[in-house]
């Protein structure tokens, strides 16, 4: 009996913390803590086991592109004069990166198998990166295989969107509340576009996906600022986000003035660190270790405290998800959306009932725009505030005026390549103000236009000068409904730079809470990654 | 003492009158190579192809290897099909193979050649788990030998093309592995090696560092309403596809491969010196004349 609970995977869990509960594991950059949280008032939301991974992936895709959800099979849609062009999400997504093979090399793969059998020659293959940085060989080559790589990039036809290459943009019209939508030319003037998802989360995917990662600022803008974000609650729910009602409506146009689209959307299971192996203790539940688990953990956190943070972060990013694949649709965008969010949630959703006073949140070494990179003091607070925050339905689980209590060692360290508007960003702008509007008002068309930032992210490997920007705009729902953030274990400077309140420790930041929201706070610590998303509906 | 030590050492003489028992075969076909599947050699064998074989290798032939994720979608034992231009191949071949298939993969070698002798035979089967089988026809012991292997869960690497290619050119591919795959219901996938003429072409003993490739193709699966001979031209093409996708890419290989258009590894059907010609100088030698004018 007991072998058989442990195939079938288990739902989430809302664990009511007493005094045997063991300490909880809290993610720490690259590294660990292990907590004790006051018993009696304070509950852990663990994430879903994984889902059991589809067994014949290839087979599945192959019938997805088959057949298709309210659209004709792919190989009816190929001929052999045809302008071609394959999108497919760039290195933000899956995270961390998966072990190859990577989902879209197996999906484009097979796409472009089809492509040949019709004897289609003009194909061109773009990484819908939007503003973030351009993904370098090894990262392509990763993400397609080499195959695809040696195929396609030595002619030029698989390369990196250009947002900012005023020939290759597009518009295509405007929306119903006059939005631009704007569009890489070679996909907007295409026969067929076919667009390769990886649904990590349900924010992902959808018009999003051609809506934003195809488009350049001008379009971008209209949904990547403080008033669509703030009404957004939350940006993982589609249908209460104003960021995805706008791509929705931009979708519409697109629909109508722009190509053909064969989307092909996947989701994966929650099996970041493995079953098994070095990180497995990562994904397991403390009362649950074994002794070996314990060990490793322990093993890991001495190890990694004397370690230099550089080695730490090779060490961390070169993590490869052993991700198995759980679904995969294709047809048209809408109704393979629906579908592709039905099966993320079901991953995902953990209910839990009612608010607290305090929020904890461990977060992790990796976010989406640093992969291969450093997490800087901004993407700390993008991935806590951001993401951690907005991972929710219905309600977040802390009250309006509560507090958010994040583990992140956040150094202030910036990628040079990467991220050299975000330096700026820091020490200028944030010395100045915090709020998320003013900024808005006053720097992001600075930013956004600077020759230097344009020509970096052109030719360069770097983000957007407006990028950090909307890393900022992504918290600004939560720093509106949070009454105070507090930064355990981070660099003190840093930390305040970012208008947050540093401790040394998680009993001192509950102390300096308790100002916030009362003594004897209830709290809500969620225990992610891997990824789960609390339901309040 | 020493009588008994003459009973044990020295054979009986075969009585006057009585016809000799036919002397017994232990080469060739018949050299017995259960012993080198058995534990001991097994270990010894891991050593060799770790330690010394792996160095070789890496000096003379690392291989880049393309598409062992189609190694992922096969579960349980599968006969690995090469062209075979050198005796590079076979070491190349096992060492980028993974760890846990390289270990248990028997390759089918030539009866004649690597089993002719006692020695050769023990080299070739303790090292490279070598196996012997009939190179001129699909003989019924090495038929039933393979298959039984494969039935133990060991897969097996064949040339099918029945040895190393003379001209540089490749050899039409021979039916045996189809006919395994047919009979055992077993996979097959399709390897294309490139560079290893280089390092080591027939007919040269000393060695010579090259770039070397190692392409893995999907697997294919024998129906039952397939003929042996059609199936061995499928097999067939799926290395040219792979030899195709080394020489151009990989969707203008896929694109003649669903016209059939791949270039085959036969090369044209023409006169020696023209197949030789279109070729190309092939020499290892380097080709930068010493006293070269300086450029100016």
């Amino acid at each position: 009996m007991a072998t058989q609970h442990r195939h079938t995977p288990r739902p989430g869990l809302v664990l009511e913390v007493d005094r045997s509960t063991p300490p909880v594991m809290f993610h720490h950059g690259e590294g660990f803590r292990l907590e004790k949280l006051p018993p009696g008032r304070s509950r852990v939301i663990y994430p879903a086991e994984p889902k059991t991974g589809i067994a014949d992936p290839d087979n599945a895709i192959r019938q997805a592109l088959l057949n298709p959800i309210d659209e004709d099979p792919l190989p009816s849609l190929m001929r052999p004069s045809m302008r071609l062009t394959i999108a497919f999400d760039d290195l933000s997504l899956p995270l961390p990166p998966m072990r190859r093979p990577d989902i879209r090399q197996r999906i484009i793969e097979q796409v472009l198998d089809i492509a040949a059998e019709a004897g289609v020659d003009d194909v061109h293959l773009i990484a819908a990166l939007a503003l973030h940085r351009r993904m370098t060989e090894n990262e392509l080559r990763h993400a397609l295989g080499d195959r695809v790589y040696d195929a396609f990039a030595p002619q030029g036809a698989l390369y990196n969107h250009d947002a900012e290459d005023s020939h290759g943009m597009v518009t295509l019209g405007y929306t119903s509340h006059d939005e631009i939508v704007r569009m890489n030319r070679r996909a907007a003037e295409s026969d067929l576009l076919v667009y390769v998802n990886i649904n990590l989360v349900s924010m992902d995917g959808g018009w999003k996906s051609t809506a934003t990662g195809l488009a350049d600022y001008q379009a971008l803008r209209h949904h990547h600022n403080v008033a669509a974000l703030q009404q957004s609650r939350s940006f993982m729910d589609r249908h209460r986000s104003e960021l995805h009602h706008s791509n929705w409506r931009q979708g519409a146009v697109i629909d109508a003035h722009g190509p053909r689209i064969f989307q092909i959307e996947t989701t994966v299971n929650n099996n970041t660190f493995g079953r098994s192996g070095p990180l497995a203790v990562l994904q397991k539940r403390e009362w649950e270790w074994t002794f070996k688990d314990r060990v490793s953990c322990m093993a890991m956190s001495k190890s990694l405290k004397v370690t230099p943070p550089a080695i730490q972060r090779a060490i961390f990013q070169a993590w490869r998800a052993p991700y198995e694949l759980t679904s995969v649709q294709a047809g048209a965008v809408e109704a393979v959306h629906e579908r592709t969010t039905e099966n993320v949630l079901a991953q995902h959703l953990v209910p839990v009932e009612g608010q607290t006073d305090v929020v904890t949140m461990g977060l992790p070494y990796i976010c989406p725009y640093n992969v291969n990179s450093t997490m800087n003091p901004i993407l700390v607070m993008c991935l806590g505030l951001g993401y951690f925050f907005n991972l929710y339905r219905g309600k977040p689980v802390v009250r309006p005026g509560g507090v958010a209590i994040m583990s992140h060692p956040t150094r202030p360290e910036f990628h040079p390549v990467h991220h050299p508007s975000y330096i700026d960003f820091f020490e200028q702008l944030l010395a100045e103000t915090t709020d998320p509007a003013e900024l808005e008002a006053k720097y992001e068309q600075q930013f956004a236009t600077d020759e230097w930032y344009i020509h970096l992210y052109r030719n360069s490997y770097a983000y957007h000068g407006v990028h950090p920007f909307y890393m900022w705009y992504w918290g600004a729902h939560a720093l509106q409904h949070l009454g105070r953030v507090i930064i355990v274990g981070g660099d003190t400077a840093a930390v305040r730079r970012l208008g947050f309140q540093p401790a040394s420790t998680l009993a001192d930041a509950l102390e300096m809470a308790a100002d916030v929201v009362g003594s004897q706070p209830t709290i809500t610590h969620l225990h992610n990654p891997p990824i789960l998303m609390t339901d309040m509906a | 003492m020493k009588k008994i030590y003459r009973f044990l050492l020295r054979a009986p003489a075969t009585p006057e009158g009585v016809e000799p028992l036919p002397p017994q075969k232990r080469v060739g076909m018949h050299f017995n190579t259960s012993w080198a599947r058995r534990w001991p050699a097994r270990v010894g064998r891991f050593a060799g192809l770790e330690g010394p074989l792996r160095v070789a290798v890496w000096l003379f032939a690392t291989p880049n290897r393309r598409g062992l994720e189609n190694l992922d979608k096969v579960k349980g034992p599968v006969i690995f099909v090469a062209n075979h231009h050198s005796h590079a191949d076979t070491p190349l071949l096992l060492i980028s193979l993974p760890m846990k298939i390289r270990h248990k993969t028997a390759v089918a070698a030539a009866s004649d050649y690597f089993f002719k002798n006692k020695i050769t035979g023990v080299v070739s089967a303790l090292f490279i788990g070598a196996i012997p089988v009939d190179r001129k026809r699909v003989g019924r012991q090495s038929a039933k030998l393979s298959a039984e292997l494969l039935a133990e869960g060991w897969n097996l690497l064949i040339y099918p093309e029945g040895g190393r290619s003379p001209d540089g050119w490749g050899q039409s591919f021979r039916g045996g592995a189809a006919y395994l795959s047919k009979r055992c219901n077993t996979p097959i996938l399709p390897i294309h090696l490139s560079g290893t003429d280089r390092v080591l072409r027939k007919n040269t003993f000393i060695p010579r560092p090259a770039i070397t490739t190692a392409t893995f193709g999907k697997p294919i699966y024998p129906s039952t309403e397939e003929r042996s001979a059609k199936l061995a031209l499928r097999v067939e093409e799926a290395v040219n596809a792979l030899a195709d996708e080394i020489r151009t890419d990989w969707y203008t290989a896929r694109k003649r491969a669903h016209g059939r258009q791949n270039p085959t590894l036969t090369g044209p059907a023409v006169s020696e010196w023209r197949r030789a010609w279109i070729r190309g100088d092939q020499s290892r030698k380097n080709k930068r004349p010493k006293n070269a004018w300086p450029v100016i």
